[in-house]
């Protein structure tokens, strides 16, 4: 398959260097050794009419000469690129050339030696079987390869269609092998084959116990396949199958599913069912009754019954089968589940790998349940940390900052489509989202929210006012579908811990920038002068103003603070979900639940909250996978019951900052 | 704000023993606005009169009486009481559901009976309810007729849940919320996620409400399959004006008495309410419940005139604009609640439905499906701003300039 991609230059120079080498070093044999064609023409028929059957014999031959290119010519057989001339059998390479004629090559030489018709020559086309066993037949060439990369490609050939012929070969490439990475992965895939194929139990389950700790997803499903299991039954425990579990009936298999188990096999007469039983009524009405029983009777199942029972004195229809006939069939027989494998020692050994590898599964998946709630978490608090700032300061809920978040990710989507470079767009888009978002947010304040301060009620509904108008004019500008903000190739990958864990790149950056705005408002309210005001004003505002300070301005400042973070949290939402016009309203909900939770006014506060969330919602998605909207809906449950028992939050204002 | 309502400084004991009516005299002139208005749309509508008004009119008509119904609910818990709570559209949804379940398990029913009927011989009764539980849960998967839908079959229960779960749910709520003294913003918050997880819940496909896709053919009502629509249409709106007159009669006896006052004092100032020895607790839970049970029959009546019923009715953005409308009509006075829920949206159906003619400037177009909610929400901030009485605040007006 690999040989397809290589470039036929390439491959025809490989093919020249190769004949060049053999003219160099074997001067004299050269005339003597048959060329691939010869050798070919001894087993012409099997070439060009290739069945599963006859391949055998093609690579017995190619293999068993030394002669040149045969490894390039079984490729170019597989990928149907070999050509036979009717005339004289003989096989060719062929290149497309003009008004649908080819050009026929040499497979020795690689010499151009004719211009035919397409309709002159046959190409040759081996169905997906005989495909199959050259390609494995190749394998065992390609684990030889000098180069890695090949020995790679070959070995993950190898990984998805295992087949124990290949045992041998990688064996043998192993002892060849000077890698150690392709070592190791060749060691573990003899193990794997071996463990699968091998026909000794010794050595089968040597392999299989080497597997013990391995938690790749390729080592568990070998194992998994080794204990497969079907279900059966038996008159007697059976002593010669390898037996799992036994099953008891009403227990692990119900009676009615048991009984038809037998019915199948043909052991007992199948039991009719409910739809059986009122088709066989339906087929006998004769004069309005059914056995006797007038048809508006049967409207119960005891009338239907009473009626079947007549039918089938009169021997018309198949016996009914009684809860009890049941019963005794089923009581003359064992059912069990056993193992396809029918080596106990194997399976026994395969459980005991699978069972060491639980807790170190458990333990990574734990991990990885760990980062998406870390980065969840600093989703919420990058969009929440606005929030949490403004309400402490100013006790004012802004249903608007939902919208502020979206206007930060439609600026990254505007700054995009000017500037064509990801990454300096995403540099430039960052600070500017802070301005726009900024300026959003004081203006905001100046218009609106100054002048409701006496009413933290009204201001909800005047900012939620704000925050509808923003929704439709943003729709009203971009459209409502989604916009795309497209993430530089840097953080496009993902970080692979193993087969259970991996955290893509984005979301590691989310979380850098989370916990640079978290350093950088600890800075801000701690070490500087605009701080102590947001603070003192945050805990006294009538005190602060008494001191000096301006708590007008204050308020713009740390409204504009606030929206000018969500801004930039816009940005980093979109980069990893789309821009549209009602993104923020998905973020505001939670984002009031990380202030709540967290208790207003403090950053610590705000990150605890977050955290609480994130992992809550992560810890719930695992318990219940499959159903996000569950765990929401938990999640939001939880909080109205964690607000009962901390109604300030997690870290709440202590003493005459509490205010109220 | 208690302008009807105080005594005259002026009336020395023993003053005379004046009416409910006499002191309330806007019920009056709401009855006769309801009864006339009534009487005008049954005589032009489609169904009854003269076809003037169109059924989907009719329909829309009745509807937003049932929307001023909820929010004189919303008047008396927010302006009376002084909760803001932005959850009182999920009992509104949680009524419509309640409802919904009979009319779709009822008339499922009907028609599934029909289809077995013909076969040869009649159907029992378990593959009746096998064959409805297929027919109504087809779309979410599942053929199974869920626990909660035990009962759906009869009209009784499912009008008694009607009450009783919106009213239970509040109480629960209620309970928890107002026991651990959350109040002002925060309670808003969390009466926004109750709504929120409700919704949530709902649109879940194993919860056994259909998921996403609601409950549909509400507008067909079992036992009265053969009446046209454009009938039934004027008995719901009948039903619907009948509910409002009711309960602004209710909710004006209940806010007007003693118990108005006491509801009002909390508003303005709880704690000295507590000092005078008032359960403020109890007083506020009890109108917190009594709102929700009228905001779930409200529901019970609108969505068989909407015809279908889904959780994203129940967003948390609905009860937000429940505050919008009584905010924009006037607060702490019932006739406020119910002109703000009919101008706002009344408004918004004859701008976002096509009804109004689009403004050409030249260079630019406005088309009002586009601009209808930025005009909502730049009003809104403005009457907030400057008209924190609302529409109703004008009445004031006139009734100063008469005096």
């Amino acid at each position: 398959m690999k040989a397809s991609l290589m470039p036929r230059s390439i491959r025809m120079a490989i093919l020249f260097a190769c004949l060049v080498a053999t003219v160099a070093f074997r001067a004299a044999p050269v005339a003597a050794q048959s060329p691939l064609q010869e050798v070919l023409q001894t087993v012409q028929d099997q070439v060009a009419n290739p069945a599963r059957r006859t391949v055998p014999e093609v690579l017995d031959a190619l293999l068993a000469t030394e002669a040149p290119g045969r490894l390039e010519f079984l490729r170019a057989w597989a990928e149907r690129e070999v050509y036979v001339r009717p005339g004289d059998g003989l096989f060719f390479y062929a290149r497309d050339a003009a008004d649908q004629s080819l050009v026929l090559l040499d497979i020795d030489t690689g010499a151009e030696i004719d211009r035919v018709g397409s309709r002159d020559v046959n190409q040759i086309r081996p169905n997906a079987g005989v495909r199959r066993e050259i390609a494995a037949a190749l394998v065992k060439f390609e684990l030889l390869d000098p180069e890695p990369a090949q020995r790679r490609a070959a070995l993950e050939t190898v990984a998805r269609s295992p087949d124990p012929e290949q045992i041998p070969a990688l064996r043998a490439a192993l002892a060849e092998e000077d890698d150690p990475g392709i070592a190791a992965r060749m060691e573990r895939l003899i193990n794997l084959l071996v463990a699968r194929f091998a026909p000794d139990t010794a050595t089968r389950v040597a392999a299989v116990e080497s597997l013990s700790g391995d938690i790749s997803t390729e080592a568990r499903r070998v194992l998994n396949q080794l204990l497969q299991t079907r279900t059966d039954f038996a008159e007697t425990r059976p002593e010669d199958t390898n037996l799992a579990t036994l099953r008891t009936v009403g227990g692990d298999i119900g009676l009615e599913d048991a009984y038809a188990r037998l019915a199948d096999a043909g052991h007992f007469p199948p039991r009719p069912g409910h739809n059986a039983i009122r088709d066989a009524l339906r087929a006998h009405v004769v004069a309005g009754e059914v056995g006797g029983v007038p048809v508006h009777r049967l409207d119960t199942d005891a009338a239907r019954h009473e009626a079947y029972r007549a039918l089938e004195e009169a021997g018309s229809v198949p016996p009914l089968v009684t809860q009890a006939d049941m019963e005794a069939a089923v009581s003359q027989y064992v059912f069990f589940d056993a193992y396809l494998e029918p080596d106990p020692a194997v399976t026994d050994a395969a459980r005991a790998a699978l069972d060491s590898t639980r807790t170190a599964i458990s333990a990574w998946q734990f991990l990885g349940i760990t980062l998406d709630a870390l980065s969840l978490a600093s989703i919420f608090f990058l969009a929440a940390i606005g929030l949490a700032i403004t309400f402490g300061v100013m006790r004012v809920i802004n249903m608007a900052h939902g919208e502020f978040i979206m206007m930060g990710a439609y600026t990254g989507y505007v700054v995009q489509t000017l500037i064509p470079s990801y990454t300096v767009s995403l540099v430039v888009a960052l600070p500017l989202a802070f301005g726009v978002a900024f300026a959003a947010g004081v203006s905001m304040e100046r218009l609106v929210i100054r002048h409701l301060y006496t009413r933290p009620l009204e201001t909800l509904l005047a900012t939620f006012g704000i925050s509808i108008a923003l929704q439709q004019l943003a729709k009203n500008v971009f459209g409502t579908q989604a916009r795309p903000l497209t993430a530089p190739d840097w953080l496009a990958g993902a970080i692979r811990f193993n087969d259970i864990v991996s955290i893509s790149t984005i979301r590691v950056a989310i979380f850098v920038l989370a916990l640079m705005f978290l350093l950088l408002l600890l800075y801000i309210l701690n070490r500087t002068r605009l701080g102590l005001e947001v603070r003192a004003v945050t805990q006294n505002p009538g005190m602060a103003g008494s001191m000096g300070i301006s708590p007008d301005r204050i308020n713009m400042l740390t409204f504009g603070l606030g929206s000018g973070i969500a801004g930039v949290a816009g940005v980093a939402i979109g980069l990893y979900a789309q821009v549209t016009s009602e993104m923020g309203a998905n973020y505001i909900v939670q984002s009031f639940m990380t202030v709540v939770v967290g208790g207003v006014g403090s950053v610590f506060g705000t990150l605890a909250g977050a955290g609480l969330i994130g992992a809550l919602q992560k810890g719930i998605e695992w318990f219940n996978p499959a159903n996000t909207l569950a765990a929401q809906t938990y999640m939001v449950l939880f909080i109205i019951l964690f607000i009962q028992f901390r109604p300030k939050g997690i870290v709440a204002l202590k003493g005459r900052a509490a205010g109220d | 704000m208690t302008m009807q309502l105080s005594e005259d400084p002026q009336a020395v004991a023993p003053a005379p023993r004046r009416t409910f009516l006499y002191e309330n005299p806007s019920v009056l002139w709401f009855m006769a606005c309801l009864g006339l208005f009534t009487l005008i749309v049954s005589v032009l509508s489609e169904g009854m009169g003269t076809g003037l008004i169109s059924t989907s009119l009719v329909k829309i008509l009745g509807m937003t009486l049932c929307l001023c119904l909820i929010a004189i609910a919303m008047d008396v818990v927010w302006g009376y009481c002084g909760i803001l709570s932005l959850g009182h559209f999920a009992f509104f949804g949680i009524g419509g559901y309640a409802i919904g379940m009979w009319l779709m398990y009822a008339r499922t029913e009907i028609v599934v009976r029909g289809n077995l009927a013909a076969g040869t011989i009649p159907p029992t009764e378990a593959e009746v309810a096998e064959a409805v539980a297929a027919q109504i849960f087809g779309v979410v998967g599942s053929s199974e007729l869920p626990l909660i839908w035990t009962f759906a079959g009869s009209l009784p229960f499912q009008l008694a849940m009607v009450v009783l779960v919106p009213g239970l749910l509040a109480l629960v709520f209620g309970w928890l919320a107002f026991r651990s003294r959350v109040t002002g913003v925060y309670l808003s918050i969390l009466t926004q996620a109750m709504t929120l997880a409700l919704s949530l819940y709902l649109f879940q496909n194993d919860t056994g409400l259909r998921g996403n896709n609601g409950l549909s053919g509400l507008q067909n009502i079992p036992g009265a399959l053969d009446v046209p629509q454009s009938v039934l249409s004027v008995w719901f709106f009948w039903a619907s004006a009948a509910a409002l007159g009711a309960g602004y009669l209710f909710f004006a006896w209940v806010v007007s008495g003693k118990f108005g006052s006491v509801i009002r004092a909390i508003r303005d100032n709880k704690t000295r309410v507590r000092f005078l020895g008032y359960n403020v607790e109890g007083y506020k839970l009890f109108v917190f419940t009594l709102t929700a049970v009228i905001s779930g029959i409200a529901g019970a009546l609108y969505y068989p005139q909407a015809g279908i019923i889904n959780p994203a009715e129940i967003a948390p953005i609905a009860s937000i604009y429940l505050a919008v409308w009584v905010a924009i009509g006037g607060r702490g006075r019932l006739y406020g609640a119910v002109i703000g829920a009919v101008t706002v949206s009344l408004l918004s159906s004859w701008l976002t439905g096509g009804g109004a003619p689009n403004i050409d400037f030249g260079f630019y177009r406005i088309v009002w499906t586009d601009w209808w909610l930025v005009l909502l929400g730049l009003g809104f901030v403005l009457v907030t701003l400057f008209f924190p009485k609302g529409i109703g605040g004008l009445f004031d007006y006139l009734v100063r300039k008469k005096e």
